[in-house]
């Protein structure tokens, strides 16, 4: 059983598509054609003159669009650069698979072509062209007649995009998130068949009273003991999920990988959540919405909506609250680190003594964001075994 | 024109998510400094019950935070995209 929701789980994250939450304007060309000729040329001859600017003063430092790229997903995991202020850097980067599912058929190459290939032109943020492909903001249009990306009046893409189904920086994490649980607890499971009942040794001693804990304070006080084993497996799935996903955005030197922060792959979670306790609601559950006892009329009637409502909202607002912690505690970080660069372009005793500053300060907001890896994981595992307890309570007259 | 027009037309819309995400804040600091506030006398009355109080504290404090978090992320979009 735990091997099953396990793997259902992992199934369904890896499922988990990088471009939801994106603005994606699938435009019509034809109608486009004629308004945005003017508007792109216009775009083309103000773009050049920028480009040669850009090209000659230091880039400024822009706090954030930096702050921006680190949290959002990415096409390669950026690794670092050296030589960073020179002509010419060296990134030390990962080029990512590039899987699109085209008018063509499947087209796949490593991101490498784009982010090595040639460099386009934006309003805003940095864009790339490959072939057929242009990627503005790490979004994958095509490129069309012009090769770049087409702009209407309000300054909206109207490229026509394909189906994007790459390997991009979350997937490596959700991936490498599966591969930890996995390798842990299979390696803990196989010690309890061979140790039977002798004292846990190693990684059993580790993992035990972690799960103890999610059995005996989360799920039996929310669940009942009768009807918690039934839910456990999940519930120590996504327990272990989120906390590890966490965990491993929070070390920034192996890629920066902001699992719970993308939309994508909360929203998963909250509806497998959904998903479980719509299944097992019994008709106590039921009744108790759309027509609650003990409660006068008038006010059944506000508040049948109201339940009614938070039958979807419950799961909503976990992937928010979860997504939002995560990413909030990311922007934080990175802000501190931004500041020293900020302060330091003006001038170089600023910088150093901002620094120390702010590298006390990030370390404060690191321990931080170790409690919050844990609590937000802590969070959600109870929220939902309170979801299924009340989902599956008898009732009690 | 009416003031609100005015005030509503005049400034950035950025601006304006930022006042927003300030007031979420505010609401979060009020109601989570409430719930403080309560765990710590009844600590205080009855120490022994201190597990208890520990686990419902950090219960409402999530969800508290979620729905301030909830209004930064709406604030978030209106500058983004």
């Amino acid at each position: 059983m735990f091997q099953k929701f396990l793997l259902f789980v992992v199934l369904c994250s890896s499922v988990a598509f990088r471009t939801w939450g994106d603005p994606q304007e699938h435009g019509e060309k034809d109608a486009h054609q004629h308004g945005t000729e003017h508007v792109e040329h216009a775009d083309h001859a103000e773009a050049e003159e920028a480009h040669a600017d850009h090209g000659e003063a230091a880039k400024e430092f822009n706090a954030g669009e930096m702050i921006m790229h680190h949290i959002s997903d990415a096409h390669e995991i950026h690794f670092f650069t050296l030589n960073a202020g020179s002509e010419h850097p060296d990134h030390y980067s990962v080029g990512l698979p590039v899987i699109l599912w085209t008018e063509d058929g499947l087209k796949v190459f490593s991101s490498k072509k784009f982010y090595h290939g040639e460099e386009i032109h934006l309003k805003e943020g940095h864009g790339y062209k490959y072939g057929d492909y242009v990627m503005a903001n790490e979004v994958i249009y095509y490129a069309g007649e012009h090769h770049a990306i087409e702009y209407d009046e309000e300054g909206a893409i109207t490229n026509a995009a394909p189906i994007d189904l790459s390997i991009t920086k979350t997937i490596v994490g959700l991936l490498l998130t599966c591969i930890l649980i996995l390798w842990i607890f299979i390696s803990v499971a196989r010690a309890y068949v061979r140790r039977g009942n002798q004292a846990p040794k190693g990684m059993q001693s580790l993992m035990e009273p972690l799960i103890l804990f999610v059995r005996d304070e989360v799920a039996i006080p929310s669940i009942g003991a009768k009807k918690a084993e039934k839910f456990l497996p999940f519930l120590l799935t996504v327990f272990f999920f989120i906390w590890i996903a966490n965990l491993l955005g929070l070390m920034s030197f192996i890629g920066g990988y902001n699992v719970m922060g993308s939309l994508g792959v909360t929203v998963v979670l909250a509806f497998i959540v959904f998903v479980i306790t719509t299944i097992n609601g019994n008709k106590h559950y039921w009744k108790h919405i759309v027509w609650p006892d003990g409660i006068p009329f008038a006010i059944k009637l506000i508040l049948v909506p109201i339940e009614i409502v938070q039958v979807f909202l419950k799961p909503l607002v976990l992937m928010i609250r979860l997504t939002a912690n995560i990413t909030a505690g990311h922007i934080i970080i990175l802000a501190f680190t931004a500041l020293i660069f900020i302060f330091g372009a003006d001038s170089a005793v600023a910088g150093y003594g901002v620094g120390a500053g702010s590298l006390l300060f990030m370390l404060f907001m690191f321990m931080i964001e170790l409690l919050v890896a844990f609590l937000q994981a802590y969070v959600f595992t109870l929220l939902s075994a309170l979801y299924f307890g009340a989902a599956v309570e008898e009732a009690h007259h | 024109m009416e003031i609100l027009t005015i005030l509503l037309e005049a400034a950035a819309a950025a601006a304006w998510a930022g006042v927003g995400a300030g007031i979420a804040a505010v609401g979060a600091g009020i109601g989570i400094g409430r719930i403080g506030g309560s765990a710590l006398e009844s600590i205080a009355r009855q120490p022994e019950s201190l597990g208890d109080i520990r686990a419902n504290v950090i219960l409402a404090a999530a969800l508290i935070e979620g729905v301030a978090l909830f209004a930064v992320i709406v604030c978030l979009l209106v500058v983004f995209a």
